[in-house]
């Protein structure tokens, strides 16, 4: 194998610096005292004091996290199960419906968003929570059963089987052989899920009932209207949750391997 | 074997949660889209089921031709300019070490965690015309007044490379990874020149990654309306802010249906096309 030049290494961290210069402006802007993000005039709290006072917001997280969790949820179950199915079945319509298992991820968010709100409002579903569960598990499943697909791949069928000859009926088999063996990717699934969920606008813009909000929607709304530093402050704080999602995957993901 | 069928068969039930949901609420939505592409706009939400074409003639009215075209040259510039960066990051990152492959790696999935548009937060701040970009480069004695570049069109593009760079890198990343350097060795032995041996085998080697990189950003691009909302302050009008707007304001459902019909049949060539010249099943670099 060839060693990278010089410039190579320049260059990716180059790179890198970009990706993570925004992330580290908006850290060091929330704990700025003054509310223009243009210079630090001094440190303060402030911003993270108005935030807590700050209902509409707090309301808005609430939201996100509950249907985070939901999505998520419902996703693992629709997932696992779908995941571990298509690998016994042996039918040849298997190709297709595998494809069409993971189209959400091939079809532009947007389309996906309008597509949804417009079905929604056919069946005359009313729009808030409940449709945005539906949205969110629509592009979640696909993340979840593609992990648990690859992890199914490595694992071997003859432990199942053995179970099974030794007298487990299916459903034991699968809840105590199985499922602790596709445990990690099931969880790991899960948690990209919980941060893809966290991170959707564009679904949920179609989607969210009329006094609805998750959190990203009230960021966009306030992006485009006008901002407080209180944004940064909710930034920092959100970070620093998906920086604990963050390390407990690759925790688990670690010990999957 | 007779043992295994009946077992296959007994698990098959597992499936159905995943297929009654798809097709509850990913393929009747999309199918109900192609129908409502078709149908008669009226006041308000209505909708009349009256068979039309009138919605794709209205694409074609020189007001909408451009938002094509616009999302199109958008989407192709910040296609290029990201495979233009994206390719050496992928290549580089193919010929680091093991142990530092890992690091870069995990380095370029981290950003992903950050909502997306707490970043793009962070380059208004960066971008706006007191911001750190203006600054620095008055600092430098670059430019003497600053530069406005929020809420303009490389603002958008840049907005549009940030987001989408990582996807470019990991596949071209993924295609790198696999090359058998030996061939490259055994090309420049036999006398071809770096470039010479790049071209002929290096590209064409990790030619699917590219192409995958290519659809993996040229696909969002097209719909990703909140960046150009946000980073080009509602100056360029994309497909998919005009499919939003007809949905939520302009309430004019069947125009916003066929819009995303002629949409997702870009996507759809653009796919089949891949599928053709790389002779992959999947695309590289997801999952």
């Amino acid at each position: 194998m060839k060693k990278n030049s010089r410039f190579a290494g320049f260059y990716m961290g180059l790179i890198f610096f970009l990706m993570y210069l925004p992330i580290a402006v908006v850290i060091v802007f929330s704990f700025n005292e003054s509310k223009l993000p243009v210079k630090f005039t001094g440190f303060s709290l402030k911003w993270y004091q108005e935030l807590i006072h700050d209902r509409a917001m707090l309301e808005a997280l609430v939201n996100s996290l509950i249907l985070g969790v939901l999505s998520c949820l419902v996703s693992a179950v629709i997932g696992t199960l779908g995941a571990v199915g298509l690998s016994r079945i042996h039918w040849k319509s298997k190709g297709a419906l595998e494809y069409i298992s993971i189209l959400p991820l091939m079809i532009p968010e947007i389309i996906l968003g309008m597509v949804l709100m417009a079905f929604f409002y056919m069946l005359n579903l009313p729009f808030g929570m409940l449709t945005l569960l539906i949205g969110h598990t629509v592009f979640c499943v696909p993340y979840i059963l593609m992990e648990v697909k690859a992890r199914l791949a490595g694992m071997d069928p003859a432990l199942e089987e053995a179970a099974r000859d030794l007298g487990a009926g299916p459903f034991r088999a699968f809840w105590d052989i199985t499922l602790p063996l596709i445990m990690p990717a099931v969880i790991s699934g899960s948690l990209l899920a919980f941060a893809m969920s966290m991170d959707d606008v564009v679904i949920s813009i179609f989607v969210n009932g009329p006094r609805l909000s998750t959190l990203p929607i009230k960021v966009y709304t306030q992006l485009k209207t006008g901002v407080t530093p209180e944004i940064n402050a909710l930034c920092t704080i959100l970070l620093a949750a998906t920086l604990i999602i963050f390390i407990v995957y690759s925790l688990i993901t670690k010990k999957k391997k | 074997m007779k043992k295994r069928r009946n077992r296959s068969d007994s698990s098959a039930w597992m499936t159905l949660p995943l297929y009654i949901f798809t097709i509850v609420f990913v393929v009747c939505p999309l199918i109900y889209m192609v129908a409502l592409s078709f149908a008669t706009p009226s006041r308000g939400f209505g909708v009349t089921w009256k068979f039309t074409l009138d919605n794709y003639r209205n694409i074609l009215e020189p007001v909408y031709l451009n938002t094509f075209a616009e999302s199109l040259k958008l989407a192709f510039t910040s296609t290029i300019v990201i495979a233009l960066i994206g390719y050496p990051f992928g290549y580089f990152m193919a010929r680091l070490p093991e142990h530092r492959k890992k690091k870069a790696q995990l380095l370029l999935s981290t950003p992903f965690w950050v909502n997306s548009l707490i970043r793009l937060y962070g380059w208004i701040i960066i971008l706006q015309k007191k911001g750190l970009l203006n600054f620095a480069l008055m600092k430098l004695g670059i430019i003497e007044k600053p530069l406005s570049i929020l809420y303009s069109y490389p603002a958008i593009v840049i907005g549009m490379i940030y987001v989408l760079l990582p996807f470019m890198i990991m596949s071209v990343y993924s295609s790198a990874e696999k090359l058998d350097w030996s061939y490259v060795e055994a090309a420049r032995d036999l006398g071809a020149s770096r470039l010479q041996a790049f071209f002929t085998i290096t590209l064409k080697l990790t030619l699917p990654g590219l192409l995958s990189g290519v659809i993996l950003t040229f696909v969002p691009s097209m719909g990703l309306f909140f960046i150009a909302d946000i980073l080009g302050g509602n100056k360029v009008v994309l497909v998919g802010s005009l499919i939003q707007d007809q949905m939520t304001r302009g309430s004019n459902w069947p125009f916003a249906a066929a819009l995303a019909v002629v949409m997702m049949v870009l996507t759809t060539i653009l796919i089949m096309i891949y599928r053709k010249v790389t002779n992959a099943r999947e695309l590289e670099g997801i999952g």
